[in-house]
């Protein structure tokens, strides 16, 4: 039984991948922290209220109430960030003992290893050639993630939330971005590393890394698996296709003004409080992230490999 | 012995260094934060649950430590690491088997990068988690993520060096997305219409070549040890500026 997971062993075993398992861990370990300080602060302020019927200051615990506000920085802080210090440090210096960084032959430009795997930080921009075509893979992609954390701050309109834990008080916010963090991010680095192998196909963790396993797959393009060649027509060096130009910006269209419609009927004030910039930019970005799981789960379940075909870009 | 200790803290030379005691009386604790110059990037008083790791993990002040970190062991690699094609694979060789205790330097550099980056994504999941990025302190997210930016360029770039099969192909990988840039890749959408090919494009002049050659090497190795850290290092100290601008640690009012 074990020696099915043989492959597995000797991948996790590789020293460049062990910081993907510290990564793993970490994160699922301050997932749980944040979500039980949060569970925590949500019921203090359902329960607690003080003389004066205001909210509970629920930052610290009933047995520090009494005590300033304000600590000394020498010593109180300090020491905990030299233990911080000393800790990391030796961290680090057993690491470095215990495990070597990796050294290949020399480089070849004739000789491509396969895998030809990315950093680990950047697998999942890779692992999103799948679905992509370059440009949006490694550009437009990319670009916009780092724009789009960018303007998190002033898309954020709820002043709920502001320096404590919390889940009840921000739903929007958290599962959005938990899910592009841990559901796209990490999650795409954890299969980039120990799911894609050889030809970067799809290898079940009980799966020998056999760059001769052939898998046949033909990808087909929407508007052929759904019957709709008569809607395309070629143009120039390639086709132009209709349909898929109805179904992706029909999809940004419906996206767009049904979430628009349902929020001004049932949360007139959220939406006032967003404001139609806002709430543009905000349905942009979701309708995006959202897009490329549509994607994923049209690649990998129906081996489907464009939305939209033109001559000059496909989707 | 005490006497000794009072002689000594008498003379000219130690009152000119220790400008003050350290017996723990509120005003000695002040002064020995503000009359330091590196601990007076923290303020002489803190909320009380700014020293609790349960709400800011301390990942920020890891990642800072761990910048030196790379910093130092970086120098020290610097000593014997030449950045061309001829000798940068046979360094890490000399690294690995000759220099002493330099397998350890250069592990310690690997797994102080990685680990940077790891802590940069919880520090950024920790202050989205406390909604530490709202009014006041929208701007100082922004240059966070310009920082996490800049730990994953200083990663990609130092993943070159070596000039391994391992960050040759990585780079290559990385570097051939350049070419399908919009408008300004040879292979991208438009890019034909405007003039590209391999030997002008933007992928051109990252590599300053069509390949991942000597010239590609050498701009890593300029960008990995001066640019990189010298941007990286304006914007850190944009970030600590405005946390204490921003009222300090992020608390509820």
């Amino acid at each position: 039984m074990m020696q099915m997971f043989n492959n597995m062993w000797s991948i996790m075993a590789v020293p460049d991948n062990f910081p993907i398992l510290v990564m793993a861990v970490l994160v699922a370990y301050f997932l749980y922290l944040s979500f039980k300080m949060g569970l925590a602060n949500d019921r203090l302020r359902a329960m607690a209220r003080n003389a004066d019927g205001g909210l509970v200051d629920i930052m610290y615990p009933e047995a520090e109430r009494g005590l300033p506000d304000k600590v000394h920085v020498w010593p109180y802080l300090v020491r905990i960030e030299f233990i911080a210090v000393i800790l990391t440090t030796a961290l680090l210096i057993v690491w470095s003992i215990l495990l070597d960084a990796p050294l290949e032959e020399i480089s070849n430009a004739n000789a491509t290893p396969n895998p030809s795997k990315a950093p680990w930080y950047f697998l999942g921009l890779q692992e999103l050639l799948v679905y992509f075509d370059p440009w949006i893979a490694g550009v437009y992609l990319p670009t916009i993630i780092v724009v789009g954390l960018m303007t998190i701050p002033y898309i954020d309109t709820n002043s709920k939330g502001n320096g404590y834990y919390t889940i009840k008080e921000r739903p929007f916010a958290l599962s959005v971005f938990l899910f592009g963090f841990v559901g796209l991010w990490v999650v795409m680095v954890v299969i980039g590393t120990y799911i894609r192998g050889p030809g970067w196909m799809w290898f079940w963790p009980w799966m020998e890394w056999d760059p001769r396993r052939t898998v046949s797959s033909t990808n087909i393009d929407l508007y052929d698996a759904l019957g709709f060649q008569s809607w395309s027509f070629p143009m120039g060096a390639g086709i132009f296709d209709v349909f898929g130009m109805v179904v992706t910006l029909g999809f940004f269209a419906v996206g767009m003004t049904v979430p628009y419609l349902w929020l001004r009927k049932y949360k007139p004030h959220e939406y006032a409080r967003l404001g139609f910039v806002r709430y543009n930019i905000v349905m942009m970005m979701l309708l995006q992230m959202i897009g490329v799981v549509v994607k994923i789960v049209l690649r990998l379940g129906f081996n489907i490999k464009y939305v939209w075909v033109t001559p000059w870009f496909n989707v | 012995m005490p006497q000794l200790f009072d002689q000594i803290k008498s003379t000219q030379l130690y009152r000119s260094i220790m400008r003050h005691g350290l017996e723990p009386t509120p005003r000695n604790r002040v002064l020995t934060i503000l009359s330091n110059v590196f601990l007076h990037l923290h303020p002489p008083m803190i909320r009380r649950h700014g020293c609790k790791l349960s709400y800011t993990w301390g990942m920020g002040g890891i990642t800072f430590y761990l910048f030196i970190v790379l910093t130092f062991t970086g120098v020290l690699l610097m000593y014997y690491y030449h950045p061309d094609k001829a000798n940068a694979y046979k360094d890490m060789k000399y690294l690995e088997y000759d220099v002493p205790l330099g397998i350890i330097m250069r592990n310690m550099h690997r797994w102080a990068a990685h680990a940077m980056v790891i802590s940069t994504w919880l520090h950024m999941m920790r202050v989205f988690m406390t909604g530490s990025y709202k009014p006041p302190r929208e701007f100082n997210w922004v240059v966070g993520v310009l920082l996490l930016v800049f730990t994953l360029l200083l990663s990609f770039t130092g993943y070159l060096l070596p000039d391994d099969q391992l960050g040759f192909w990585a780079v290559t990988v990385g570097t051939n997305m350049a070419r399908a840039t919009p408008g300004l890749g040879h292979e991208g959408p438009f890019g034909s219409e405007m003039g590209m090919t391999p030997y002008n494009d933007v992928r051109f002049a990252l590599l300053g070549g069509s390949i991942v050659g000597g010239n590609a090497l050498l701009r890593a190795y300029v960008w990995h040890c001066i640019s990189l850290p010298i941007i990286a290092a304006l914007c850190m100290m944009i970030h600590f500026w405005r946390v204490r601008k921003d009222g300090g640690i992020s608390g509820p009012v």
